[in-house]
C-alpha cells in the first residue's frame, strides 16, 4: 500500500510540473508584449524598456520559469503585472464569487433534479414523465448566457426585483451579496438540472429493476416504502459520481455567465489576464485549476485503492 | 418599529410634495473596461483616464469639454517672446487627498519623474520639448523648452501630465491620491470604482458626493443595467443598434457625440504595392465609407478624408478627394499593372468596427478584383505584429483615439511606414509657429497632402454614443480626450 501511494504521488508530482512546463511554454510562445499592451501606442522605447526591466521581463526565460516555481513552492505566487497586486489576494478575491455561485448552482440543480428526477420514474411513460422530462429536453436546449438575458428582462428590467448584474461584496453583508448571486445561479442551474433530472431518472429505473425490489415488492412492502427504504439508497451511487463530474462543469460554465451578469470571477480575470497578457496571473490561475483536478483525481484513487482490497500490483493495474 | 417606518415615509412623501427635497447627489456610471490600474502616468490603458482624468487628478492645465486648454493647477502662465521658457503660477490652498501640501516641488518632481531616463510615462513624448522644470519659489514654476512647443499647453493638460506626490507617487496605482475633488473610496476589483468628495478640494465643490463607475464589459449586459436603472448613464454603449429605443423612451436620452478617433483603413507601406500611389488610391476609390458607417456602426460616425477630427476648427471636409468609384478603383489597378486583381491580408483588432467594418471592406474591395484574407487579432497580437515588430500585415483596421495626432505621419518608423517630406516639412513649420489662425491654415495643408497622397484610406469619426437618464446634466457630449470629468454633472 505504501509503494503504491508513494507511487501515486509522484505521478501527481510529475503531471503537476508537466503542466507548469506546458503553460509556460504556451505562454512564453504566444505573441504580444504585456509592456506594450500597458504602455500602448505612443510608448517611446525608452519607457517600454524601463518596464520590462521593472517587470522582470527581460531576464531569461529559464531563469523565470525557476523564479516562478521557487517562489510557486513558497507558496508566494508573484505579483499581477498589470494591477500590481499579488495574484494570491486576486485570486482569492474572485474565488469568494465563482465559488458561492457554482455552490448555489449546483445545490438548485440537486434540489430540482432529485425530486423530478424520481417523480418521473416513479411515473414512467405517464404525462407525468413526458412533462419532467420535456422540460429536460428543454434546460438542455437553451444555452445559460440566453436564460440569464431572458431572466433579467424579467427580473431585473420588467420587474425591478434585481439588479441587472453586478456583485454587491460579502463585507456589505450576506444578504445583499446572495440576492446578487440568485439569477446568475439559476442560469446556470438549469442545463445542470437537466442533465442531472435525467440521469435520477435513469438511475431509479435501473434500480427498481433490481430482484432486491422485486423481493421487498413481493414481501408485501407498499410502493412508497420500496422507493424510501430500497431504491432511493441505492439509485445514489451513480447519481454522486455525476455530480462529482457536474461541479467541475459548473466552474466552467460560471464564466459564461459570469459575463452576462457582470460579476467579478475567477472566469472574468482569466480572460482579462490573457488579453492583458499578464503573464503570471494566466501561468498561476492556470497551474491553480490543473492541481485541482490532479489532485481531485490522486484522492478519488486512494479511496478507491482504500475500498477495494485487492492488492494494488503493477499487474492489477 | 413599523410606524416609525410609516412615519419617515410620511416625511419623505411631505417633504416631496413641498418640493424641497435634496436634489440627488449621486451617480452611477457604466463603463465598458476596468482600468487594470489607476495611475495616468504609468499606463496606456483610456479606461484609466476614464476614472481618473479631472476628478482624481489634475495637471497644471486641464482640457475642457471643447477640446480648449484651461487653467488647472496653474492659475495663469507667461510665456517668454522666445518662447522657450513658460513661468507657472500655482493656485493657492491645493492639498493632496491624504492631506499633504501642494507646491511647485510636486510639479517640479512630477515633470522629472515623467521625463526621467527609467520613466514608464506611456506618453513620455509629451514631455520631450523640456530643457529643465526649475522651483524658484513654492508658488512658482519655470520649464524651459529645447525648442518652441506650440502644444505645450495642451500637452500639460493630457492626463498622462497629472501632477503628483512624491510621498505617493510609487503607490498611485492601487492607492491613488491625486489633488482633485473626487478621492477614492473604494475599488471592489473587477466590479466597480466608488469616488468621494473631496471636501478641502480647493476649487468649485461639485454637486455630486458619491460616483459610482460600475464595469460591463458586455454590450448587452450594458443595455439591461440600464434599462434596470442600474447605472443612470453609459458615456460610450458597446451596442449602437439599441439607441433607437432609448431614443423612444422618454426616461432616456441618446447623446451622439465625436471622439479623437479617426477610423482608419490602414495601408503598408513597407509593402512594395502600396508605395505605388496608383494602388493606395485605387483601394480609397473601392470604400465606400457611408456604407461602412452604416453597416458597421449602425450609422454613428462621420465620413473623414483626412486624418483630423470634423469638431476641431481647424478641420478641412476632404472626403471629396476620393469619393466612392469602382471603376475608376479598376481602371488605376490596371494601370498600375493589377488588372488581374490582387490578394490582400487585412489584421483585424477586437473591436467591432473592425471586425463588422474589415468584411464590409472586404466585400467592397472583392468588387474591384482584390481578394482579402481576414485575420482576427487580439489586441496583443495586434501590437506586436503590426504596429511593432517585423509589421506583418497588408492592411488593418483600426481607430487612433489620440487627441490631435496628425503628427504620427512625419514619424519616420511609424507602422505604417509613410515618407513625405513635404508633409515634415508643415509638421516643423506648425512645431515653430505660434500664431493660432497661422496654425490652422497650416493644419489644413497636412490635411491635404495626407488626402492627395491617400496616406491611409481615411474612413470615419468614431462616434460617441451616450445613453443618460433624462434628468441629469453636465456630461460631456464629445470626447476630446479620453475622460469622464463628472465634476460638472448635477441632477435636474
Amino acid at each position: 500500500m505504501l509503494s503504491y501511494l508513494a507511487h501515486r504521488a509522484f505521478n501527481l508530482a510529475a503531471a503537476l510540473v508537466a503542466a507548469s512546463l506546458l503553460v509556460f511554454v504556451v505562454l512564453s510562445v504566444l505573441p504580444g508584449d504585456p509592456a506594450e499592451i500597458m504602455l500602448g501606442v505612443g510608448a517611446t522605447p525608452e519607457s517600454l524598456a524601463a518596464l520590462r526591466a521593472e517587470l522582470g521581463l527581460n531576464t531569461s526565460a529559464f531563469i523565470r520559469y525557476f523564479d516562478w516555481i521557487g517562489g510557486v513552492l513558497h507558496a508566494d505566487f508573484g505579483q499581477s503585472m498589470t494591477y500590481g497586486v499579488p495574484v494570491a489576494e486576486l485570486v482569492l478575491e474572485r474565488l469568494q464569487v465563482t465559488v458561492p455561485l457554482a455552490v448555489i448552482a449546483f445545490l438548485m440543480a440537486v434540489a430540482v433534479a432529485l425530486p423530478f428526477g424520481v417523480f418521473a420514474a416513479v411515473n414512467r411513460n405517464r404525462p407525468g414523465d413526458y412533462l419532467v422530462m420535456g422540460f429536460s429536453q428543454l434546460g438542455l436546449a437553451v444555452p445559460n448566457f440566453w436564460f440569464g438575458i431572458l431572466l433579467i428582462l424579467l427580473f431585473a428590467v420588467q420587474l425591478h426585483w434585481f439588479q441587472a448584474g453586478g456583485f454587491a461584496p460579502w463585507e456589505d453583508g450576506w444578504g445583499p451579496a446572495l440576492k446578487s448571486l440568485l439569477l446568475p445561479a439559476i442560469a446556470l442551474a438549469l442545463s445542470e438540472a437537466a442533465i442531472l433530472s435525467r440521469v435520477v431518472r435513469s438511475a431509479t429505473l435501473d434500480v427498481y429493476r433490481e430482484d432486491y425490489v422485486r423481493t421487498a415488492r413481493a414481501k408485501g412492502l407498499s410502493n412508497t416504502a420500496v422507493l424510501f427504504r430500497h431504491v432511493l439508497r441505492n439509485m445514489l451511487l451513480p447519481v454522486v459520481t455525476i455530480m462529482g463530474l457536474q461541479f467541475a462543469f459548473l466552474i466552467a460554465g460560471a464564466v459564461v455567465v459570469e459575463n452576462v451578469f457582470y460579476l467579478p470571477g475567477l472566469g472574468r480575470l482569466i480572460l482579462q489576464a490573457i488579453f492583458q497578457r499578464d503573464l503570471v496571473v494566466v501561468q498561476n490561475v492556470i497551474l491553480l485549476l490543473a492541481a485541482l483536478v490532479v489532485i481531485v483525481n490522486f484522492i478519488v484513487d486512494i479511496a478507491y485503492a482504500l475500498i477495494d482490497p485487492r492488492p494494488h500490483g503493477e499487474a492489477h493495474r | 418599529m413599523r410606524s416609525k417606518r410609516f412615519g419617515l415615509a410620511l416625511a419623505a412623501a411631505l417633504a416631496l410634495a413641498a418640493g424641497n427635497a435634496a436634489a440627488k447627489d449621486t451617480l452611477t456610471l457604466g463603463v465598458g473596461l476596468e482600468p487594470p490600474h489607476l495611475d495616468p502616468t504609468a499606463g496606456a490603458a483610456a479606461a484609466i483616464d476614464e476614472i481618473v482624468y479631472a476628478n482624481l487628478f489634475e495637471g497644471l492645465t486641464r482640457i475642457d469639454k471643447n477640446g480648449a486648454v484651461q487653467p488647472g493647477l496653474a492659475a495663469s502662465w507667461t510665456i517668454s517672446d522666445d518662447r522657450l521658457t513658460y513661468t507657472f503660477t500655482l493656485r493657492d490652498g491645493v492639498s493632496f487627498h491624504d492631506g499633504a501640501g501642494f507646491d511647485a516641488s510636486d510639479v517640479k518632481f512630477s515633470l522629472d519623474r515623467a521625463r526621467a531616463e527609467d520613466s514608464t510615462n506611456a506618453q513620455k513624448g509629451l514631455f520631450a520639448a523640456i530643457a529643465s522644470v526649475e522651483a524658484p519659489d513654492a508658488r512658482t514654476v519655470v520649464v524651459t523648452l529645447k525648442q518652441p512647443e506650440g502644444n505645450f499647453l495642451w500637452n500639460m493638460g493630457w492626463g498622462d501630465a497629472v501632477i503628483v506626490d512624491p510621498a505617493s507617487a510609487e503607490t498611485n496605482k492601487t492607492d491613488p491620491v491625486g489633488t482633485g475633488p473626487f478621492k477614492l473610496t473604494r475599488w471592489t476589483k473587477g466590479d466597480s470604482v466608488v469616488l468621494s468628495r473631496q471636501d478641502a478640494y480647493w476649487g468649485e465643490k461639485p454637486a455630486l458626493k458619491t460616483v459610482t463607475f460600475k464595469f460591463i464589459p458586455d454590450a448587452s449586459a450594458q443595455v439591461a443595467a440600464l434599462l434596470a436603472g442600474d447605472v443612470d448613464a453609459m458615456p460610450n454603449i458597446g451596442a449602437p443598434e439599441t439607441l433607437a429605443q432609448f431614443d423612444a423612451d422618454p426616461r432616456y436620452e441618446v447623446v451622439v457625440g465625436t471622439t479623437e478617433g479617426e477610423t482608419l483603413l490602414v495601408l503598408n507601406q513597407r509593402r512594395d504595392l502600396f508605395k505605388d500611389p496608383k494602388v493606395r488610391r485605387a483601394i480609397a476609390h473601392a470604400v465606400d465609407r457611408q456604407a461602412i458607417v452604416d453597416g458597421a456602426m449602425f450609422g454613428f460616425g462621420t465620413p473623414i478624408g483626412s486624418h483630423f477630427a470634423p469638431h476641431n476648427p481647424a478641420h478641412v471636409d476632404l472626403t471629396g478627394v476620393a469619393p466612392h468609384d469602382p471603376a475608376k478603383a479598376k481602371a488605376l489597378l490596371a494601370e498600375a499593372g493589377h488588372a488581374t486583381g490582387l490578394k490582400l491580408v487585412m489584421k483585424l483588432p477586437p473591436p467591432s468596427y473592425a471586425r463588422r467594418g474589415g468584411e464590409i471592406i472586404a466585400a467592397q474591395l472583392r468588387a474591384v478584383g482584390i481578394e482579402t484574407e481576414l485575420v482576427n487579432v487580439e489586441w496583443g497580437q495586434w501590437l506586436s505584429d503590426v504596429f511593432k515588430g517585423d509589421h506583418d500585415f497588408d492592411l488593418t483596421i483600426v481607430s487612433h483615439t489620440e487627441p490631435l495626432d496628425i503628427g504620427i505621419y512625419a514619424r519616420p518608423d511609424y507602422y505604417f511606414g509613410y515618407q513625405s517630406d513635404a508633409f515634415n516639412a508643415v509638421m516643423d513649420e506648425i512645431r515653430d509657429t505660434a500664431d493660432e489662425e497661422k496654425r490652422k491654415i497650416l493644419y489644413q495643408k497636412a490635411q491635404r497632402i495626407l488626402a492627395d497622397d491617400t496616406a491611409n484610406v481615411f474612413l470615419f469619426q468614431l462616434a460617441k454614443t451616450g445613453v443618460r437618464a433624462a434628468k441629469l446634466e453636465g456630461m460631456w457630449e464629445n470626447a476630446p480626450i479620453q475622460a469622464n470629468d463628472v465634476t460638472g454633472v448635477h441632477w435636474r
